[in-house]
């Protein structure tokens, strides 16, 4: 399990799918099995498909937290 | 040991290319998806920005197919390198500002090089002989593997009969007798093939994945280059010609006016790159102003914003206009009559 401090924060606000998936993909490639990443999105589509992305490519989402019209998905890298 | 041979699928979330990629795992391929961000791309939950859309599913279709066909999908974003394929298409645009054969030709080429860096072995799509006017011809099938530089390594397993056999075929990676003759514009042997496959929902091709295909954004981005002398635009730009009213009632500047709650919401994310307008006596959208405005553009345009207000019939309606640094000064204006909105300044 990682620290809170090793979570990397995407910002992908105003962003519309697939783009939030893609600053996502991209920042799980730099990162290691067990670090996380916490993904904060406007668009509600997000809340679809950043976990099914996650799914196909084996990574799990922790916590999914809906509020003030944003989306905040956490997950957790998995064995690439 | 067999070597398991590795094949990357173009997919764009339509029935074709789901089928061609489980036409490869029915014979031993491993198969991995690609999927190719433009900006232009056409999305179910890019429509749910509007309210009146968002009971629709918002899903992304290349994901689900992928999660159906039990595949991993990556994103390519290709929105800066993608710029000149539309500037300049060496084969032309079709109907609208759609490049669609250099656009395949493009894509074959980017997943060439994917590929290799992954170390696959070929490339499959879903084309289809005869599907599409601009880009799915006999003549183009050639063109799309040589000028991408694929060449034997691209197969298209739902019309592969058709087609002189590739290197796949070649080296007995795969059968040939287990790819597919389907040609034209008929989509009942994709239909009954998916039912042999299992598969019950697939997303229903409804005018193509490109907004370029699309006669009124294709105005909208051809009235954009215009306004700027030169074929260029940000993702932003082309992500805003996706929402709102858009009006060009001088050709210095434009007026993007939310229709709705929703698009109000999407637009008030670009508060600080553009002058913003909003009524503040009445109900009424939120509109943007993209261009060179002198003070009298600002009431013109604050004149046209009123009168997509609930304020339309009043005498004054007050704005609050919001410069990109956050500084405000209130307007008070005669909302534009009907007539004097002029059919030209609609794009």
């Amino acid at each position: 399990m990682s620290n809170p401090e090793d979570t990397t924060v995407v910002d992908a606000r105003r962003l519309l799918c697939p783009m939030p998936v893609i600053r996502v993909q991209n920042a799980v490639k730099k990162l290691s099995p067990g670090a996380r990443v916490e993904a904060i999105c406007t668009d509600p589509g997000a809340l679809s498909d950043i976990p099914a992305w996650a799914r196909i490519n084996g990574h799990k989402i922790i916590q999914t937290i809906s509020r003030n019209d944003e989306h905040i998905i956490t997950l957790e890298v998995g064995e690439k | 040991m067999t070597k398991q041979y590795k094949a990357a699928a173009l997919i764009s979330g339509g029935l074709d290319s789901m089928l061609a990629a489980r036409a490869m795992q029915e014979q031993g391929i491993y198969v991995e998806g690609l999927n190719f961000f433009t900006g232009f791309c056409v999305e179910g939950h890019t429509h749910a920005i509007r309210k009146k859309d968002q009971a629709k599913p918002k899903r992304n279709n290349a994901l689900w197919v992928a999660e159906q066909l039990g595949i991993k999908l990556h994103f390519v974003d290709v929105v800066e390198e993608y710029k000149e394929v539309l500037f300049n298409p060496k084969h032309g645009y079709g109907a609208n500002l759609n490049p669609c054969l250099d656009c395949k030709i493009f894509m074959v080429e980017k997943a060439l090089e994917w590929i290799k860096e992954n170390d696959f072995d070929f490339i499959i799509t879903g084309e289809v002989i005869g599907q599409r006017p601009k880009s799915q011809r006999k003549e183009t099938m050639p063109v799309i593997a040589r000028e991408s530089g694929a060449e034997g390594l691209l197969l298209r397993p739902l019309c592969g009969k058709n087609l002189p056999a590739t290197v796949p075929e070649q080296e007995g990676w795969i059968e040939r007798e287990g790819l597919f003759d389907f040609s034209g514009r008929t989509r009942k042997p994709q239909m009954a093939l998916a039912k042999q496959y299992g598969f019950e929902e697939y997303a229903q091709p409804a005018g193509g994945c490109c907004f370029l295909t699309d006669a009124p954004y294709s105005v909208k981005l051809a009235d954009l280059w215009k306004s700027r002398g030169e074929k260029e635009y940000e993702l932003d730009d082309i992500m805003l010609l996706k929402v709102g009213r858009h009006l060009r009632p001088k050709p210095e500047f434009k007026v993007i006016i939310s229709r709705e709650e929703g698009e109000g919401k999407f637009l008030q994310g670009y508060k600080n790159q553009y002058v913003s307008l909003k009524t503040t006596s009445h109900a009424g959208p939120l509109a943007l102003l993209d261009g060179k405005i002198s003070p009298e553009d600002l009431e013109l345009a604050a004149r046209i914003v009123a009168r997509y207000s609930q304020g339309r019939s009043a005498d004054q309606v007050e704005l609050e206009v919001r410069e990109k640094d956050g500084t405000t000064q209130t307007l008070s204006v005669a909302p534009m009559a009907p007539h004097e909105i002029q059919p030209e300044w609609q794009l």
